[in-house]
């Protein structure tokens, strides 16, 4: 057998998760491969054209703060971006861009060329090579054998691809792209569990077929967005989303020919996602809904492929045309690509540690779909912690992991290893517990003291990050410092600022907290120093939400204690009498590596946490 | 729940009527919380609580400055006593009604309910218990559990368990609309206007409050031992319920809401509280071939602290009397051979085989006779310790009345934040805790319900 080469890591798959496995453990100091099986996909979004919103927008900075690259790609190739949810609380804000498609795949595709230490290629990857329950390397299609310590599969939706449309169906990736079939072969000889899980995609459409007067225009925000700490975009051109609604027209139509529908003829078997669902299972479901909106997106600034958001199906062609062309603005409509549905294979994520190792074979790791979520910011974050944690195994170094009260990345994978999941994930705020700490304004100030511990974020990224830090330090105090009193000075200021008299002394803190008061307003009547607009908001929100982020700051120190309470992975809970039996099977599978972990695995109780508590004490004892 | 130094408290003893009874309070602030309900004769130091010493004094509420309670109190510091954290004990000598309420005074002071063989826990855990005891330890953690799972269902009124769910329900549906508005913005989903989660928020407090009035007046949580009158049909089950309401002239509950369908009534025998559960199906004879059989008795018994079980003196064991006499193994039950007026024809030698130990009584529920003896036996059953009289509900009360006050707590910050014009992530904060605290008297665990109500209530999608 030919040798292909050895590497310290090899990433199988070139998506959003690949790519950020792949950058990082290079960026690390690991020599790694990247193998796609079609160089001219990477990074390709074969959703929608969009980055970002609530939790995912929120991820996206984490992984910028960390030192990955998906905030940085989406602001070079931003042709719209909005900040969702300014109407509620800062911990919800949430960026959403439209990224130019072609652009994104190729700016990624030089970066990660450009990138010292990584080798990418084009090659289908049939097996993966372990030996004493660790991994030795890969062998590819045509029979090339290339070594390695670590791998990290990022396999996407392509393990055992499967398109349907109407009636018909065959083996496939996305996008028109191949399947890889034996590959999902050789994970299920090594013991791994599969699932089968299904998405779908509308029909992109030809802009020059469309009625845009018919339609609601959905401009992007008039102030510049980014999503990475670092990017300096001040100007950018921005192109305009599209808005409308289907009608009782296109229900009918639709209805009637649900018996051409595949996920209602048994030729679909995978799991949906809930919040992803095709238009024939939203008429279905919720009939008594008149209207559904429709997002008509631009798939960037050099095609003329337009997304329908809102109306992903795997309807037969013609029933898409005739739904469509019911809808305003899409009466005279051209398919460019009709909407389907894909089947794949993906991993029952609770194999895996929160390093997204697999238990059971050493340097294997997987990220991304492959582990059963959806969403390219999803998977993303995964290839981030696959790839550190690959390059930290490499050398020799202890494991990376984020906790549920440090990142929106924590909730995601812990909800992952310690719960599986039984329909593709999406992150949602509403996942995170400690959503008021978890911003998405102060991601930097949460990770990039990690990033730069994992040694991904450079020098210029934690010396900006320090100077906002110590900034934000030097404002609260001096605002904690100020002391104003009921003098007569002071309350005419008050009045002039609109805002009531003092009753007694008080702070320039205590004024902020006012809901009519701003940083602003304060500077120009107590003679402040001026603020970044970035640092400003920092302080402000520390002051005005300050009771409510106590709160949650309370409950994740409550709780600390249990996740710093390390169960080893050896013990046998088969031997711990008093253990319900549900906890001891869940306890056993699971392999929870904190007694805090334990704790969200259902089925265990809290007496069983108890019992655990003093298993744990007996164990240091004996070995006292 | 599973923090570890937080102060807990529990009733040490057993409850039983005009008995002693001791509130143990273990963790740092018990010292503190002990100064704030307690209080020594005027003129004696109140700061000074000196460890291992028994002093006497009163139980105040500290809100009102009532007494509540003769006591001793007795303290032990650290690293002396059985938790090896600072200890304290009240020993309160008014009987079950002021021992509860010393033991909420001790909550709303800070402390937390004990879970069960939470001391035991402790003690091993701080070192009091050695190594070799550690499998012991486990054992009591679990079988306290069992049992109070046992009990606290049992001791869950119907009433109570449908209105909590149903508040619990409509707090979800708002929570479920407001995080489904922050997590899909771009979906036409109803932005709440404040004064429309104000309103929503107000009235779930209401409801709150109203249920809380209910519980602290005892017209919801009533204690009692939880009874169960089993029989088949026809042998006098309904008539034996009339003749111990009746002839005691017991206290007959209409609990609001439920008057076509009363699933408990409370009758008290000499002092004990009995609680019959099931008296609709007692009571119902439309149905009653269908409706009763041995599964329902089954039903009734799993929940049961005592069972009664009625048969017919005036005819032969039929197979279905054995199998509902099958039910008492292991469980405390008097045997009850109703219709004593009649000519006997059934077997008594072959009943007092089946009973297997169990107190057999001839009664005559219509003519009243034997139901004195039945009362002395219950009575004898209780006092000697075979049953742990009414310690589940007792428990299960002060927990379910904490835990009801703590959830209109979250839900009025919840409504001061929407008032104060906070955003919906803010108000989100307190719904959700009390919605948590809500399902542990229901035994609700949080799982995925925000996410399926989401995506029940709203079509979302792209």
């Amino acid at each position: 057998m030919f040798n292909a080469g050895t590497y310290d890591v090899v990433v199988i798959g070139a998506g959003h998760a690949g790519c950020e496995a792949a950058l990082a453990s290079a960026r690390m100091g690991c020599r790694t491969l990247m193998a796609t099986l079609n160089l001219d996909n990477i990074a390709m979004m074969p959703c929608n054209p969009a980055v970002g919103g609530p939790a995912k927008g929120h991820l996206v900075r984490e992984i910028d703060a960390i030192g990955g690259e998906m905030g940085i790609n989406t602001d070079k190739t931003c042709i719209q971006a909005r900040m969702l949810n300014t109407g509620k609380g800062p911990a919800v804000h949430a960026l959403r861009a439209q990224a130019d498609k072609s652009l994104y795949h190729l700016f990624m595709k030089e970066t990660a060329e450009g990138q010292a230490n990584l080798v990418v290629k084009q090659l289908l990857i049939d097996r993966i090579l372990v030996k004493g329950g660790a991994v030795e390397g890969i062998e590819t299609e045509t029979g090339e054998i290339i070594r390695c310590q670590c791998v990290v599969i990022a396999s996407g939706t392509y393990l055992r691809g499967k398109i349907i449309l109407g009636d018909v169906s065959y083996p496939g990736g996305p996008g028109g792209q191949r399947h890889a079939e034996k590959l999902s072969h050789s994970l299920q000889e090594m013991g791994i569990t599969l699932m089968r899980f299904k998405t779908g995609t509308p029909a992109r459409v030809d802009r020059r077929t469309l009625d845009f007067s018919k339609m609601t225009v959905q401009p992007g925000d008039e102030a510049v967005h980014n999503f990475s700490f670092m990017s300096e975009v001040a100007t950018r051109d921005q192109v305009p989303c599209w808005l409308t609604y289907t009608n009782e027209r296109t229900h009918q139509i639709i209805r009637d020919n649900l018996h051409r529908a595949p996920l209602y003829t048994g030729m679909i078997e995978g799991t949906g996602p809930r919040y992803c669902p095709s238009i024939e299972d939203k008429v279905v479901r919720f009939a008594e809904k008149e209207s559904h909106q429709l997002f008509i997106e631009p798939e960037g600034l050099h095609t003329s492929e337009m997304y329908v958001q809102g109306m992903s199906t795997s309807l037969p062609v013609e029933v898409q045309y005739a739904f469509l062309r019911t809808i305003p603005g899409l009466e005279r409509v051209e398919i460019m690509r009709p909407g389907y549905a894909i089947e794949y294979d993906c991993v029952d994520p609770t194999q895996l540690k929160a390093t997204l190792e697999f238990k059971h074979i050493a340097g294997l790791f997987s990220a991304g779909q492959a582990n059963g979520t959806s969403g390219y910011e999803e998977a993303a974050a995964q290839g981030l912690i696959a790839g550190i944690n690959a390059a930290l195994q490499v050398k020799k170094k202890p494991p990376f992991t984020l906790g549920r009260a440090e990142a929106y990345i924590g909730v995601l994978i812990d909800d992952l290893v310690t719960k599986g999941t039984n329909e593709p994930y999406r992150i949602m705020t509403s996942r995170a517990e400690y959503r008021l700490i978890l911003r998405q304004d102060n991601a930097d100030l949460r990770l990039t003291e990690l990033g730069r511990r994992v040694g991904l974020a450079g020098d210029e990224r934690y010396n900006r990050f320090l100077l906002k830090r110590d900034a934000i330090d030097r404002a609260l105090s001096l605002l904690a410092r100020t002391m104003i009193t009921p003098v007569p000075d002071i309350q005419e200021k008050l009045r002039n600022m609109g805002t009531s008299e003092l009753r007694s002394g008080s702070n320039l803190s205590e004024l902020l907290r006012r809901t009519e008061v701003s940083y602003e307003l304060l500077r120009l009547y107590f003679d402040l120093p001026g603020l970044s607009p970035a640092v400003r908001e920092q302080v402000e929100i520390a002051i005005k939400y300050e009771g409510y982020i106590k709160k949650q700051a309370e409950q994740v120190e409550r709780a600390a204690k249990l996740e710093a309470r390390l169960l080893p992975p050896d013990i046998d809970y088969a031997q711990i009498g008093g253990l319900s039996l549900e906890a001891r099977q869940k306890l056993a599978k699971i392999q929870p590596a904190s007694v805090g972990q334990a704790a969200r695995i259902s089925g265990v109780s809290p007496a069983d946490i108890s019992i655990l508590l003093v298993y744990l004490e007996q164990l240091k004892r004996r070995e006292e | 729940m599973l923090i570890q130094d937080d102060t807990i408290a529990a009733v040490a003893t057993a409850v039983g009527e005009g008995s002693i009874g001791i509130v143990r309070v273990s963790g740092p602030k018990a010292m503190l919380i002990a100064r704030s309900v307690f209080r020594r004769p005027a003129g004696k130091p109140e700061q000074e609580l000196p460890s291992h010493c028994a002093s006497y004094g009163h139980v105040v509420d500290p809100a009102t400055g009532d007494t509540v309670d003769e006591a001793l109190l007795l303290p032990m510091r650290a690293p002396r006593s059985y938790t090896r954290e600072d200890v304290v004990e009240i020993h309160c000598h008014g009987g079950p009604v002021p021992l509860r309420r010393t033991l909420e005074l001790v909550l709303d002071a800070g402390a937390r309910m004990a879970e069960p063989g939470e001391f035991t826990k402790r003690a091993f855990l701080n070192g009091r218990l050695d190594l070799s005891q550690a499998e012991a330890v486990m054992d009591v953690i679990r079988a306290k559990t069992d049992a109070s799972l046992r009990m606290a269902v049992g001791h869950l009124s119907g009433v109570l368990s449908a209105k909590v769910k149903a508040l619990r329900h409509e707090i979800l549906r708002l929570i479920a609309q407001l995080e489904a508005a922050i997590d899909f913005p771009e979906e036409d989903i109803e932005d709440l206007a404040a004064q429309k989660v104000s309103r929503a928020l107000a009235r779930l407090v209401e409801d709150l409050e109203a249920l809380l009035t209910t519980a602290q007046t005892g017209r919801i949580l009533r204690e009692g031992m939880a009874t169960a009158i089993i029989g088949k049909p026809n042998v006098g089950k309904s008539s034996l319920l009339n003749a111990l309401l009746g002839e005691k002239r017991a206290i007959v509950t209409d609990i609001p809401g439920t008057t076509r369908d009363i699933i408990e009534e409370y009758v008290n025998i000499g002092g004990i509280p009995l609680k019959i559960v099931d008296t609709a199906g007692i009571r119902d004879t439309a149905d009653i071939v269908e409706r009763i059989g041995v599964e329902r008795a089954r039903e009734a018994v799993a929940e049961a602290d005592l069972i009664l079980l009625v048969l017919d003196a005036s005819a032969k064991l039929t197979a279905e009397d054995k199998k509902v006499l099958d039910l008492l193994a292991g469980r405390q039950a008097i045997v009850l051979v109703n219709k004593s007026d009649l000519p006997e024809a059934v077997d008594m030698g072959e009943v007092g085989r089946l009973a297997a130990g169990k107190s057999i009584i001839r009664v005559s529920a219509l003519e009243g006779t034997g139901v004195g003896e039945l009362e002395q036996a219950i009575a004898g059953m209780v006092y000697s310790g075979k049953i742990n009289q009414a310690e589940g509900a007792f428990v299960t009360n002060v927990r379910h009345k904490h835990l009801l006050s703590q959830a209109r707590e979250r839900l009025a910050e919840a409504l001061a934040t929407a008032q104060a014009g906070m955003p919906p992530d803010c108000i989100v904060v307190d719904l959700r805790s009390s919605w948590e605290v809500l399902g542990e008297i229901t035994g609700e665990t949080v799982g995925e319900d925000i996410l399926d109500q989401i995506f029940s209530q709203f079509c979302i999608g792209k």
